[in-house]
């Protein structure tokens, strides 16, 4: 279980990242934190020619939390995320989910950018993004661009981000005052991917729910109000729609039902923190 | 002084053994200096090796070429069926059928994962981009997995020879049970379908071979845990008398619970290519292929019948057990169907017994030693039964098992079918149990949370825990005929060798192979013990090297013998020696022997400890003056003890088995409470009560017990080996075969009540295995409890309870088609379908598909397409979802054609991350506007590694492959060209022509 | 820009336990078969080589992490910490050691290593953990010997007594 050979590029700044890519295209692949792609290039799953380590890059190691929003980095782990002051009070959700996704151990080198790029279905970060209206800042060696996440998800694995690109930086905008936010999530076992994965925004009369681990990639739904009667049947359209599928974790049904109990109780929660 | 009364030998101070000692063996394991196979370092020169496996659950291997792979510069060679078969035989098979079993696959591959070439190389890394280049062509066939339907008429055969899959077939009947359920007023039933689950070590295989020309021998270092009756069964293989195999084991091992006897095969496959190549070969086996293809339990259909009085009184027990022991009937199996025959009544008295047993082989891994060897699959019926028993009768459970425990006065108490329970007190252990355990307050609180219509449970098990195995009780699988012409087999010898140096220090040998069970430090409390010195004075290796040790088949570490036997047999070596060191002392301090007390480091009189010679001074004497030894003495430098137990005898001609010589008792207590949220299932307390007769060391004992909980827990809550109908191997990595962590476990309450064995040294039981035995039955009791189940399948999932928990479901929506079409339990194919509006007329679409030149541009990825008749195409395609890349061959071939109007559409794809095949129906239906509507729905299947790893990925992944061809068909009708559009396009298209997939 | 080629081997140079050191790589050799192989500390273990077992966690920088998941060329530089440097001396065990021996923490000791430096690392910064964070922090790691419980009694003692070794210092 050794992977096959590469090239490895030690990029010093953006420009050679981007050129990088330029010239190889779909035979090179970002190498950030590492905790998604080692595994595949040890199983030999994937067998890029080349991996251009973008961690010894200063511009993506910006880190910032203003007014407007959050601006993560490529270069940014999950941990520096989750050491960031005020997290839980500024971004609640981000605070609640963090210790969902994988373990300490793995949370210290994957990056926040890594895991919206790899865009697994089940993954917390690319729901959270969703969730929260994040954007994802994409460059290539011609241009930059920006897209909503909803845009940026495109399926199982599969973003908008052309071949030239990289995630440059996401953006999550700071929650209006009186926003509440609320994230849950089942999984099998404690760090292990989400079975399903609630967050919901509760902002003033706008309700919504993202859910991650049942289709091809996070989705995201507005729906009724806590005590409007018209909820229930909401949420058992948004489970039907969201086609779950049986695997070997769980059931279509069992994923369906946990859409259902799981988002509700998100929603409750999310309204409940609503100043 | 004699064997028999040893524990004040050490002159009246506090014995060491019993007492919680820290262990020797942790200082180096803290401290990174474990010496594990993979830390020895390895002889210079030495090549590794990695093996490449099957793609397939079951196919004809139609041929394998190497060459590419042998012009990598540093590759040495390529090892095939061929290359191993003409240096071995086959691996002894133990049933008498026309079988065989060889270390890699021959004519074809029976599970996944099978051994089909061995690369052997300049390093891993090397090694494996070989692998890569070795193109092996498969002819896929039906596979077998479920072990009824292997015995069907008509089911795939896997071995020819057998002309079906029935290996074994013994039926046996002890007492009369046919008159007791005849005389019964009820009759009560479980039907169990027991799953695959496996220890998974975290240190993996490892071997390392060398062979010497010169001699014509072979030396192996690997982390095996015996049995050393396989060292037999290697040496036969290797075609070698035993003293040509040398097999040692390094010091430390990463665990192993039984899963490590399973490297054996690989030790021939390693000492041929070490022949073959000249030059020390070594092997770790990695992650993914001990998943795969290490070992794992069996698993097992068993219906099980009680003939019960009104009062809950079992009289006769009914069993009829289909044993499936995957691929290949490996050594020593069918051993785990049997290691519990003499059990079967398990901890109740019930004289009226029979048993069929059946041993089946389906396209599933071959199975092993695993924790527990028979016993989860033994009481996770046995114990269902006496709930359902309870409740068909309106019995308290409790009640049951009162009735039916063998009573306190009846040990030794020989069972049914042959087991000498040594000692116990049942009755009274599972009442401390009851009380300790504060099962009252468990029932009060079961009581309110039903009352406030919460989920809450309470199980029960009550287990006989067998220890050291008969080496005999695997021959209850011949007829007594078969046994008599075999030869007596029995016994279960354990061997210790005790020795003092120059200097009188005192050093311990034991062929006990420990992975991690502190054998060293058990073994230095009980010599010291004898020899009245401190447990640090003493020395202990347990590594075994077969060219110098003393061994006998039974050594090594297994069937919880190391503190009933090892620990015994040390404690008889060293009593040996003492004896003779007290003779020697004796005449120099002017006293009997029998006067002669060993204590503090000194030989003293007894009642006088002034009399007195250092203990080094007496032990170091047989080196330096053996003229001045008693006469007629033979020294006392050395004594080696092989013991046996007599109680362990043969088989009898009634077929009447003591299968193991002593017998724990346990009795569990589990609260469970399921989520009504999420069917989550939370365990409120467990409580588990054991009688291992002598404790030697209780923190060991608790270890033994908290880790064998939480293995059964696994066993019981998450762990599944689970294969796709295809044979695929879906569990391989350890984000899809799922252990407990920290988390998961919860904390257990442990209980003792001591019965000493009166047939050991040391009085000592084992304790290791219990907990799996008992805990995934007492788990399944609760839930079902909980929810007032009739039946349990483990693993016990929340997606499982879903339907129990949650109230009906709604309808789907009518924009909602059915999404995933109904598999039998368990099945998981992948299916769906999607459809496309096209601008273009049908035939247009038509002559796309039955195009080489315009089907080349909609297969994804393609590189070329070659036609092989009208209707049957291949091609070379790149296929992937996000970074996940492969090559495969692809075939395509349309069947059924109605132009312009529908035909199906059969692929299959073979490529190094795995293989698929799947099978759907293209319809092309015009539209008014002279466009044409595509429908599509497919079935497929996909194995091989990215079934293995990517599971939880597979369906969405097959969805988006198969979504691409038709999408690019679409398109190209269009004029889209040729072009393979990104997926965001795609979806666009698709939204824009009203199209779903 | 430094390029490593694939199939050469190139100079990477890092402090293990204190000590400079270096080892000569292709690009695709992970940081755990460095390790063990050239480097000889064979204390980090390798258990599943997919990041999910936890045998092999290291300190990179004074942070956990899986040396199967990385690359020995991309450590060029760092502090790396094994459970080669936990002691305080040969003949000593440190504080976590002991405990892990007083409380039965490990048996075959093959997960031990690398539960050994989460829990450093986790205990620096945690120095008041309780069992449920305890838990939550070894959720990281398998082991298939203790069933965790003498685990974390094991954490608990050590961070006990750390505590206890800083407000006597």
């Amino acid at each position: 279980m050794k992977p096959a050979s590469f090239d490895y590029v030690r990029a010093e700044d953006r420009k050679e990242v981007l050129d990088v890519l330029r010239r190889e295209g779909t035979e090179a692949r970002i190498l950030a934190g590492g905790q998604s792609l080692m595994p595949m290039l040890a199983m030999r799953l994937a067998r890029p020619g080349v991996l251009v380590d973008v961690m010894g890059v200063p511009e993506f190691r910006i880190l910032s939390d203003d007014a407007a929003g959050l601006t993560i980095g490529a270069g940014v782990r999950q941990a520096a995320l989750g050491a960031l002051p005020d997290l839980a009070q500024r971004h609640p959700m981000l605070a609640a989910a963090l210790p969902w996704i994988g373990h300490a151990q793995t949370r210290s080198r994957g990056t926040v950018c890594g895991s919206v790029a790899h865009a697994d279905p089940s993954a917390e970060i690319p729901l959270l993004l969703l969730a929260l209206g994040g954007e994802v800042r994409l460059r290539s060696h011609r241009r930059a661009r920006s897209l909503p996440a909803g845009e940026f998800f495109t399926g199982l694995m599969n973003t908008a981000k052309a071949e030239n690109e990289m995630i440059d930086s996401v953006f999550i905008p700071a929650a209006k005052p009186g926003v509440g936010q609320a994230f849950r999530e089942i999984g099998r076992r404690h760090g292990d991917y989400a079975i399903v994965a609630c967050a919901a925004v509760a902002d003033g009369a706008v309700l919504r729910l993202a859910v991650g681990g049942v289709a091809d990639r996070p989705m995201m739904r507005s729906l009724p109000q806590p005590g409007d009667p018209t909820l229930e049947e909401a949420l058992d359209a948004f489970a039907w729609d969201l086609g779950a599928r049986d695997d070997l974790h769980a059931t279509a049904r069992y994923r369906r039902e946990l859409v259902r109990r799981l988002g509700r109780a998100t929603i409750e929660e999310a309204a409940r923190c609503r100043a | 002084m004699n064997a028999e009364a040893p524990l004040q030998a050490n002159g009246g101070t506090a014995p060491w053994t019993g007492r919680s000692l820290p262990r020797v063996e942790d200082a180096a394991l803290l401290t990174g200096r474990g010496r594990y196979i993979d830390d020895l370092g390895a002889p210079p020169g030495t090549l590794h090796a990695a093996i490449l496996r099957s793609q397939h659950g079951h196919a004809r291997i139609e041929s394998i070429d190497a060459t590419r792979a042998l012009a990598l510069p540093g590759v040495e060679a390529v090892l095939t069926r061929d290359d191993i078969q003409a240096l071995t035989t086959s691996l002894v098979v133990g049933v008498k059928a026309p079988v065989e079993c060889w270390p890699i696959a021959t004519d074809r591959v029976r599970y996944m994962g099978e051994p089909v070439a061995v690369v052997v190389a300049r390093d891993r890394y090397l090694a494996e981009d070989a692998m890569d280049l070795i193109s092996v062509r498969y002819a896929p066939l039906p596979p077998v997995l479920d072990p009824r339907a292997a015995l069907a008429p008509d089911a795939p055969v896997l071995h020819e020879g057998l002309r079906g899959n029935l290996a074994s077939d013994r039926s046996f009947r002890y007492g009369d049970p046919e008159a007791a359920f005849a005389a019964a007023p009820h009759r009560v039933s479980v039907v169990i379908d027991y799953p695959r689950n496996a220890c998974t070590p975290i240190e993996t295989y490892g071997v390392v071979a060398e062979y010497e020309p010169g001699t014509q021998s072979y030396d192996i270092l690997a982390n095996f845990q015996g049995p050393f009756s396989i060292h037999a069964v290697i040496a036969r293989a290797l075609k070698v008398p035993g003293n040509r195999l040398r097999l040692r084991t390094p010091r430390d091992s990463g665990g192993s619970f039984g899963v490590k006897q399973g490297v054996f095969p690989y030790m021939v496959l390693m000492a041929a290519a070490s022949r073959i190549t000249g030059r020390p070969v070594k092997w770790i086996e990695d992650r993914l292929e001990h998943l795969a293809a290490s070992t794992c339990a069996t698993n097992r259909a068993t219906q099980l019948d009680a003939a019960v009085e009104a009062d809950g009184r079992i009289t006769a027990l009914a069993w009829d057990q289909i044993e499936d022991c995957g691929a290949h009937l490996r050594a020593p199996e069918p051993a785990t169907l049997y290691r519990m025959h003499g059990n079967m009544t398990g901890a109740y008295a019930v004289r009226n017994v029979s048993i069929r047993n059946r041993v089946v082989l389906t396209n599933k891994t071959p199975t092993g030693l695993n924790r527990g060897f028979g016993g989860p699959q033994v009481y996770f019926a046995l114990e269902r039964l006496v709930q359902r028993i309870a409740l068909e009768l309106g019995l308290d459970p409790l009640e049951v098992i009162r009735r039916n425990l063998v009573p306190a006065d009846a040990f030794p108490y020989r069972s049914a079918t042959g087991a000498l329970l040594d000692s116990g007190d049942y009755g009274a252990a599972m009442e401390a149990a009851l009380r300790d355990g504060g099962h009252e307050e468990l029932l009060r609180r079961r009581d309110s949370a039903r009352a406030a219509g919460r989920f809450y449970g309470i199980g029960y098990a009550a287990v006989v825990e067998p220890s050291v195995s008969n080496m005999g009780y695997i021959s209850a699988v011949l007829t007594p005929a078969e046994r008599k012409r075999a030869g007596p087999k029995n016994g279960a010898q354990a061997t210790a060798t005790v020795s003092a140096d120059p200097l009188g220090a005192i050093s311990v040998q034991v062929a006990s192979v420990p992975q991690g069970q502190g054998h060293r430090t058990v073994l230095a409390q009980v010599v010291a013990d004898v020899l009245g010195l401190r447990p640090e004075e003493i020395r202990v290796t347990s590594e075994m090297d077969t060219a110098k040790d003393a061994w006998s088949i039974a050594s090594g570490n297994y069937a919880s013998r190391f503190a009933p036997a090892v620990a015994g047999a040390a404690h008889l070596a060293a009593t040996r020696l003492r004896d003779k060191l007290a003779r020697i002392a004796a005449s120099g301090l002017n006293l009997l022997p029998e006067e002669v007390e060993f204590a503090g480091g000194r030989v003293r009189a007894r009642g006088n400890p002034d009399n007195a010679l250092p203990f080094a001074r007496v032990a170091s004497a047989s080196h330096w003056a053996p003229g001045t030894l008693p006469p007629e003495m033979e020294g006392g430098i050395r004594e080696t003890v092989f013991w046996t137990p007599p109680e362990l005898t043969a088989p009898t001609e009634a077929d009447e088995v003591n299968s193991s010589l002593c017998h724990g008792f346990i009795f569990d207590i589990c609260a469970v409470e399921i989520d009504p949220a999420t069917a989550g299932i939370r365990i409120d307390r467990y409580v588990t009560m054991h009688d291992c007769g002598r404790v030697l060391h209780p923190g060991m004992v608790a270890g033994q017990v908290t880790g064998g909980f939480a293995h059964a827990l696994g066993a019981a809550l998450y762990e599944e080996h689970a294969y796709a109908p295809d044979g695929s191997f879906q569990t391989g990595t350890f984000a899809d075969y799922l252990v407990p962590t920290a988390t998961e476990v919860p904390d257990l309450r442990i209980l003792h009540h001591e019965t000493p064995s009166p047939f050991t040294p040391l009085g000592a039981k084992g304790v290791g295995e219990g907990n799996c035995m008992s805990t995934p039955v007492c788990i399944a009791n609760a839930v079902a409890d909980a929810l007032g189940l009739p039946s349990i399948t483990l693993p016990v999932t929340p997606a499982r309870l879903a339907e129990h928990v949650f109230p009906p479901e709604s309808e789907p929506p009518a924009r909602v088609r059915p999404t995933t079409r109904p598999t039998a339990t368990g099945q998981r194919g992948l299916s769906g379908e999607g459809e496309a509006v096209v601008d273009a007329p049908p035939q247009v679409l038509w002559d796309i598909l039955f195009n080489p030149a315009t089907l080349q541009a909609i297969v994804p990825g393609a590189h070329s397409v070659e036609r092989l008749t009208d209707s049957h195409f291949r091609a070379e395609v790149t296929l992937g979802v996000g970074p996940v890349r492969g090559r495969y061959v692809v075939e395509l071939e349309l069947a059924e054609p109605v132009p312009p109007r529908s035909v199906v559409l059969t692929g299959s794809a073979e490529g190094g991350l795995g293989s698929g095949q799947g099978s759907g129906t293209v319809t092309l239906e015009p539209t008014p506007e002279g466009g044409t509507i595509i429908r599509y729905h497919y079935d497929a299947a996909v194995g091989g590694k990215v079934a293995a790893v990517g599971g939880r990925l597979l369906d969405g992944a097959a969805r988006v492959v198969i979504g691409q061809f038709f999408t690019a068909l679409a398109n190209h009708a269009s004029g889209g060209g040729a072009k393979r559009l990104g997926l965001l396009a795609w979806l666009r298209r698709l939204l824009r022509t009203g199209g779903r997939a | 820009m430094p390029r490593l080629s694939a199939g050469a081997r190139h100079r990477v140079r890092f402090a293990l336990n204190g000590r400079a050191v270096e080892a000569e790589v292709e690009p695709r050799t992970t940081l755990l078969d460095t390790l063990r192989g050239p480097l000889a500390a064979t204390g980090t273990h390798a258990g599943c080589e997919h990041g999910v077992c936890g045998a092999c966690t290291i300190q990179v920088d004074g942070s956990m992490a899986r040396a199967c998941l990385m690359l020995a060329v991309q450590v060029e530089g760092a502090s790396i910490r094994t459970v080669e440097g936990l002691a305080p001396a040969p003949d000593r065990l440190s504080v976590l050691q002991e405990a892990f021996r007083e409380h039965h923490g490990l048996q075959c000791g093959f997960c031990t290593p690398g539960i050994l430096m989460t829990l450093d690392a986790y205990l620096r910064d945690h120095p008041s953990p309780d069992e449920r964070e305890l838990r939550e922090v070894l959720s990281g790691h398998l082991c298939r010997c203790t069933g965790y419980a003498p685990i974390l009694r094991a954490a608990l003692a050590a961070a006990e007594r750390l505590r206890e070794d800083v407000s006597h210092a």
